[in-house]
């Protein structure tokens, strides 16, 4: 394998708080080295970054595909197109397939899938409960054994206590989270957006946004009972991060993450009854989109997952109430990031820590850093350079953008795993 | 009569919200010329003729269905009336496939009733036709405002200053946003009274007061707008029984004199009597004018259909 060398990048690890002009060697699919004009190995090839940033391939905790079972919607091959376009190198799959990943032998099918795609890690995820049916935990320990990243039921909330009590009680004996759809599913059933005045005067069917809170109070009290980590996913309203905060604080193991769309959208998004703005959790009101925002400043949230909810038209081109929730997300992933710090809201590094180190911490992993001897999955993007979100020409077979239209600053120009290019503008 | 400016300006009639007064205010006017005619026994066959009007009723309904029919026909139309019942839809055949049958009948005005909110919406984005939303969902009716409306008008000489009642399933009703809608445009106070559970989220973010006691909220009314307790649509028991719905919320002679004397009291039709409504009320030509909201229905139709037909005009 060729020696790779960056020339003239902006070097940044979130992990190490670097953020400096340098450039970067990697050889066998490692880092070799970093630091200001290192020396060009015989024979290596050159990439001229010309100042654009070099950072970490970004870690994304949270990802559906639609295989097994909805290869119209998404094969874990686009999706990994996707994945690499928007700079990701490692990529969480969600179990709540058909079949739900619920035996070791369907996670380790996942598993060869994404090997054979030669451009990301590709860590499913293990069903929490047997079908995903918030019954009955699945074998956790069988699961990890063949390779699961941890254990969720999807975006399918696990609803009864008992059996909420027991997977953060089984699940700790092995050192993994459980990962929570946090919606109160008797409260939220039948509804189409958050509960309020919009939906009121476009006649949907709500659901309060207390949904949320509900199920992570509940959650964090089963936490503080078992000693489990509870993870929760795509938090978007207030008050269920002050709950998050206050546990925290208490030193629960309770972490969370959010998706671009709860920081950089709200409610009115779905004007017009637009079901590409369909989501679960639904769009909140403005003053649930700062609070998301403020818990990104203060640490509270601990990753942005790009929650990719892939849907063809036939699950989007319906009457609102009837149409899929769920949006596209990993080609957006970082530039929807990357609009809250050119829009003053987080510091350039703190932003990738977020999609990097932090994520990669909650899965205990060495990823999502530069460190000399790791290995080299890398990003190179443009921090300025516009680009506009155009639902039908995304990388990847899922066009249900909720970001249809929107014009964004930074994009990725380069992508590499384990030191080969998978992407390039 | 004739307009300095278009009256639907889209093209389409989906929602009363986002109607201007002046707009609301010249379709009333055409409408009650139409009464006017509709009442001496006169037509006006050549406006709509050659122009094609669909029906197209994914949810059963007589009198809307039948309302739109009389007035499409009564401006020369050529009406057909299409019910979609559900056992098609459940075959799979999506709005969009219906849209994409009607551009290929090159169909002119489409009224459309469907169960979901948005559903007109979508289709207007779809169709070459005019929309006309006759009820989608929980969203709107705007007919059903203008004729309630327009019924009031007549009766009462204004709109401006007046209090309406609007009693309730709320949460449900189309028809109760639709004219919540029009008549705070038109600077009518209203107010929306029923049981907690059947008033929708932040409803006093529309515009109108919030009572859960028929006495307090129909001290001083105007105008009673009883609506139908949507029972088919009630999920999860959001009232304990009919009985006590009745008991609290329905109108009899006692709840009525907590109105003004004068007061009018309205129905969206089909009633519940015994529900929402007792038949001595209902029945009442002294206060009740549901019989001559269902003669408005006719003339606001055709004053729509018109002001619509002129934009198609516009366009050939």
């Amino acid at each position: 394998m060729t020696d790779i060398v960056f020339t003239g990048a902006r070097l940044l690890d979130p992990a190490t708080g670097l953020d400096a002009p340098g450039d970067l060697l990697v050889r066998n699919g490692l880092i070799l080295d970093h630091g200001p004009n290192l020396s060009r190995p015989e024979g290596a090839e050159i990439v001229a970054a010309e100042g654009a940033c070099l950072a970490p391939g970004l870690v994304d905790l949270r990802a559906a595909i639609g295989e097994p079972g909805a290869e119209h919607r998404e094969t874990i091959a686009s999706a990994a197109a996707a994945a690499v376009a928007g700079g990701i190198t490692t990529l969480c799959a969600l179990p709540d397939t058909e079949p739900a990943l619920d035996d070791p032998a369907l996670v380790q099918f996942v598993l060869r899938r994404g090997e054979a795609t030669g451009s990301i890690t590709l860590l499913p995820y293990a069903a929490a409960t047997k079908h995903c049916e918030g019954k009955e935990i699945a074998e956790y320990g069988l699961l990890l054994e063949a390779g699961a990243v941890g254990f969720t039921d999807g975006r399918r909330a696990i609803g009864h206590a008992r059996t909420m009590r027991l997977a953060l009680s089984y699940a700790r004996a092995f050192g993994r989270m459980v990962v929570q759809h946090p919606e109160e599913p008797g409260l939220a059933a039948g509804g189409a957006a958050t509960e309020g005045e919009l939906a009121t005067r476009l006649g949907l069917p709500g659901i309060p946004a207390a949904a949320e809170a509900m199920l992570v109070q509940r959650d964090i009290s089963l936490a503080r009972l078992t000693g489990g980590h509870v993870h929760f996913a795509h938090v978007s309203t207030g008050a269920a991060l002050d709950l998050i905060r206050a546990a925290k604080a208490e030193g629960l193991a309770v972490t969370c993450d959010t998706a671009p769309p709860y920081f950089d959208l709200n409610e009115t998004a779905i004007g017009d009854y637009r079901t590409y703005a369909k989501l679960s959790p639904p769009l909140r009101p403005e003053a649930d989109r700062l609070a998301v925002v403020a818990a990104l400043q203060d640490g509270t949230i601990d990753a942005i997952a790009s929650d990719h909810q892939p849907r063809d038209a036939d699950d989007k081109r319906l009457p609102f109430a009837q149409a899929e929730a769920g949006g596209a997300g990993l080609a957006t992933l970082l530039g929807v990031t990357l609009a809250r710090v050119h829009g003053g809201d987080l510091p350039l590094l703190q932003a990738l820590g977020l999609l990097t180190a932090r994520p990669a911490a909650l899965l205990g992993l060495p990823i999502g850093r530069l460190a000399k001897g790791a290995t080299a999955d890398l990003v190179l993007f443009e921090l300025d350079r516009g680009w506009q979100v155009k639902a039908g020409s995304l990388p990847g077979k899922a066009q249900n953008s909720p970001f249809d239209g929107r014009a964004l600053e930074g994009r990725v120009i380069g992508t590499w795993k384990s030191g080969r290019r998978v992407f390039a503008i | 009569m004739s307009f300095s400016f278009p009256i639907l300006p889209d093209g389409h009639l989906l929602a009363i919200e986002g109607l201007e007064p002046p707009h609301i205010g010249a379709l009333l006017d055409l409408a009650e010329s139409y009464a006017l005619l509709n009442r001496q026994g006169k037509t006006q066959r050549d406006l709509l003729k050659g122009r094609t009007l669909i029906n197209l009723f994914f949810e059963d309904s007589t009198r809307t269905r039948t309302s739109f029919e009389l007035a499409g026909k009564r401006l020369g139309a050529d009406v057909i009336n299409m019910s979609v019942s559900n056992s098609s839809v459940n075959k799979g055949e999506t709005l969009i496939d219906t849209a994409t049958t009607l551009n290929a009948m090159h169909c002119d005005l489409l009224v459309v009733r469907h169960a979901q909110s948005g559903a007109p919406a979508l289709l207007s984005q779809k169709v070459s036709a005019s929309v006309i939303n006759a009820g989608d969902g929980t969203h709107e009716h705007p007919t059903q405002a203008l004729l309630d409306a327009l019924t009031i008008r007549r009766r009462k000489g204004r709109l401006e200053g007046l209090v309406v009642a609007i009693c309730g399933d709320v949460l449900h009703s189309r028809v109760a946003r639709s004219n919540i809608h029009l008549l705070t445009a038109m600077n009518a106070r209203v107010r929306v009274i029923g049981p907690p559970t059947l008033i929708p989220a932040e409803a006093a973010r529309l515009g109108v007061e919030v009572f859960h006691d028929m006495k307090a909220g129909l001290a001083g009314a105007d105008v009673v707008m009883m609506l139908r307790l949507q029972r088919e649509r009630m999920t999860g028991g959001l009232v304990p029984s009919s009985r006590e719905f009745f008991r609290f919320f329905g109108l009899d002679r006692e709840k009525l004199g907590w109105a003004k004397p004068d007061a009018i009291v309205m129905h969206p039709g089909p009633m519940n009597r015994g529900i929402e409504i007792d038949s001595a009320i209902a029945d009442d030509p002294e206060c009740s004018v549901i019989g001559e909201q269902v003669e408005m229905g006719v003339a606001c139709r055709m004053a729509v259909l018109d002001v619509l037909a002129r934009d198609l005009r516009r366009n050939v």
